[in-house]
């Protein structure tokens, strides 16, 4: 009987950590190149509602996903053309983003409030996906484990190869990375489509796979939970997948204390949560570090023009 | 061939005529936009920014829009001149509201002149108390501003659920969600008799003219000014960051909590979980486009206040749903931010090479 609890908790964890995960890994390695993207909440909204949109009319929770990954580059598309080729401010156009994707999302959705698709199913088959408790581990579905593997696989690309080394050279000394010859814009162009392709399936994963039905502002302020994470992180993908974690084990913590009905803290108190413990946790990082903002890519959001 | 050129200096003209621009550009766009969705994309745009100035009736609904849009905007603009980026003024605004309602509901069997004064004090400290948070966190403990205000918008909302739904609660109000109404002394009063425009107008206007004068003609606007232009040169000449972080966002807090207050004892005339509808955010918006400056600002708040009534007259005219107005509002940012790149650079015919 606690096993089954304790299975359905770690489920949970594992559900609500996954988005957050997504979004921030994207916004990771757009910061990375020296890019500020505050829409982060703007492109998971527009994947949301494609993802569900395309789920709902062809039946297909795959091409669904495609189209939230493709919604998701598109919207960012919109941030790099304003942000990078016409250098307006970072900041005013990430907020103009958002605000994109709300009044978007909540347009294209108005016809879908209430609907419902199929769940985005667990990958392994249900002689293990269904197991009373190795489902902990092969329960899950495809974004669980993409998420996990790309934590990997952008922590390497990063560290160990020529690619990512420029990458971060761009993030670093964008002046010196590009007397040396590297396309500056272009090389911020793809960080930020990389970062706008996982916002989009990070959208996706609240409408397709957490409540496959359509509710407005699904997504309620997590974009904003992941760009605090990757302060959290220090900019480093291991840092990111344990805060991200952490994140997903609050909000499972709330959702445990609604279903078990806890009625000494009143619902609203619960739904707070998750916003105060991300100032907690930004708080907590700032006096912990002392030194300044020494970890942040030192170009972060500053414009870059060659002439 | 057309050539991009930069000037050697930013182009004052450019600076008032691309907002200008960016309004043409969004409803050229927005036209598209709806006509491709499968609506009536001409008739859309023209309900959202033409009909709501053409017909007069219309006008006050624009004023008491406007009214909180620009309050805010106001105190934002100072903020974002000095680098300060308060994007939670829509938390800011509630927590002023239920500061101004906490006294409303005290003085439930008072009369008196002294009430709403005493409400209005109340929401501009609620709003200071909101914004103290971030600017603390910042100044002391270099903590972004941008995200610990956003954060706290969220947390605004929930205790302003938590009033309504349980202590607040109206005992008279079958269960509904909902304060008490506001007595004659806690509501605030029209200025043209009948119609729905109240006290909130006019100080709004008069706010502009205070922060303009403020931003010119002083040094506390002139220290703003500098530390965001040049926060080495501000230093040297002994403007202090930090305390220009403190005192813009205790501002903007304190303007945006009024707005609240005034909206709350104004057109709502008590508190409902449907009290929060965006102006916080909107506001954003209407600083850039009145270009940061407290005039351009009224001119700004004007038309997005007009976009607001008119996307209620598109919903009847065009069958457009609400969320229409904020896409529009989002697009106008997007060709407000495109169009800036005029100030700095030129189009023109491509030069032999020398």
């Amino acid at each position: 009987m606690t096993t089954a609890i304790l299975v359905s908790i770690l489920m949970t964890l594992v559900a609500a950590s996954t988005p957050i995960l997504l979004a921030a890994l994207g916004e990771l390695v757009a910061e990375k190149a020296g890019v500020l993207n505050l829409g982060v909440e703007g492109m998971m909204l527009c994947g949301a509602v494609a993802g569900f949109a395309v789920a709902f009319s062809s039946g297909s929770t795959t091409l669904g996903l495609a189209a939230a990954l493709l919604a998701g580059v598109a919207a960012a598309m919109i941030f790099a053309v304003l942000a990078l080729s016409l250098n307006a401010n970072q900041v005013a156009t990430g907020l103009a983003l958002t605000i994109f994707g709300i009044g978007a999302s909540s347009l294209i959705g108005a016809g879908f409030v209430g609907r419902t698709v199929p769940r985005l199913g667990p990958v392994f088959p249900a002689a293990l996906s269904e197991h009373p408790w190795l489902r902990v581990i092969f329960g899950h579905d495809i974004l669980v484990y993409l998420s996990l593997a790309l934590v990997i696989g952008v922590g390497w690309f990063l560290r160990r190869t020529r690619a990512g080394l420029i990458l971060r050279a761009v993030g670093e000394n964008d002046a010196s990375a590009h007397a040396i010859g590297y396309p500056v814009i272009a090389i911020r162009y793809a960080a930020v489509a990389f970062g706008g392709a996982l916002a989009g399936l990070g959208g996706a994963y609240f409408s397709l796979a957490l409540t496959p039905m359509w509710a407005d502002r699904l997504t309620a302020g997590r974009g904003w939970i992941a760009l605090a994470l990757v302060v959290f992180s220090a900019w480093k993908p291991g840092r990111l997948l344990i805060g991200a974690y952490l994140f997903g084990a609050v909000m499972t913590l709330e959702l445990q204390a609604k279903a078990a009905g806890v009625n000494w803290l009143a619902p609203e108190v619960l739904a707070m949560t998750p916003y105060l413990a991300t100032i907690a946790v930004l708080t907590m990082m700032s006096i912990g570090r002392r030194t300044g903002r020494l970890d942040a890519p030192a170009c972060l959001g500053k414009p870059f023009s060659a002439t | 061939m057309l050539e991009w050129r930069r000037r050697r200096e930013p182009s004052t003209a450019m600076l008032w005529v691309s907002p200008l621009i960016a309004i043409a550009l969004t409803m050229l766009l927005g036209m598209i936009v709806f006509t491709a969705m499968g609506y009536d994309g001409f008739h859309a745009v023209e309900s959202i920014f033409l009909t709501p100035f053409l017909e007069p009736q219309r006008w006050a609904d624009i004023g008491v829009k406007a009214a909180p849009l620009v309050m805010i905007a106001l105190g934002l603009a100072i903020g974002f001149r000095a680098n300060v980026w308060n994007i939670g003024a829509e938390g800011q605004y509630i927590m002023g509201a239920v500061a101004g309602t906490g006294v409303a509901l005290l003085t439930y069997e008072m009369t008196g002149w002294w009430i709403l004064p005493a409400m209005a004090l109340a929401g501009v400290l609620g709003g200071m108390a909101w914004a103290a948070i971030p600017a603390f966190l910042r100044v002391k403990l270099q903590v972004s501003e941008i995200l610990t205000s956003l954060m706290l918008t969220y947390v605004a909302v929930q205790c302003l659920y938590y009033l309504v739904r349980g202590p607040w609660k109206d005992p008279d109000g079958f269960n509904f969600p909902q304060t008490r109404m506001f007595t004659a002394d806690q509501t605030l009063p029209t200025v043209l008799e009948g119609s729905l425009v109240h006290l909130g107008i006019p100080v709004a206007l008069l706010l502009a003219v205070v922060a303009w004068f403020t931003m010119e003609k002083t040094t506390a606007g002139f220290a703003v000014k500098v530390v965001g232009l040049a926060p080495a040169a501000a230093r040297h000449g002994g403007f202090s960051a930090g305390r220009t972080t403190w005192a813009t966002l205790l501002l903007s807090g304190a303007l945006a909590g009024l707005a609240g207050l005034f909206e709350a004892a104004g057109p709502f005339g008590q508190l409902t979980p449907q009290f929060p509808v965006g102006y916080g955010f909107t506001a954003i918006i209407v600083a850039f486009l009145g270009r940061l400056h407290p005039l351009g600002i009224v001119f700004g708040g004007i038309v997005l206040a007009a976009t607001y009534v008119g996307g209620e007259i598109a919903q009847s005219t065009v069958r457009l749903p609400q969320a229409a107005t904020g896409l529009f509002q989002a697009l106008l940012l997007f060709m407000l931010l495109a169009t800036d790149v005029l100030v700095r650079w030129k189009i023109g015919w491509k030069r032999r090479a020398a």
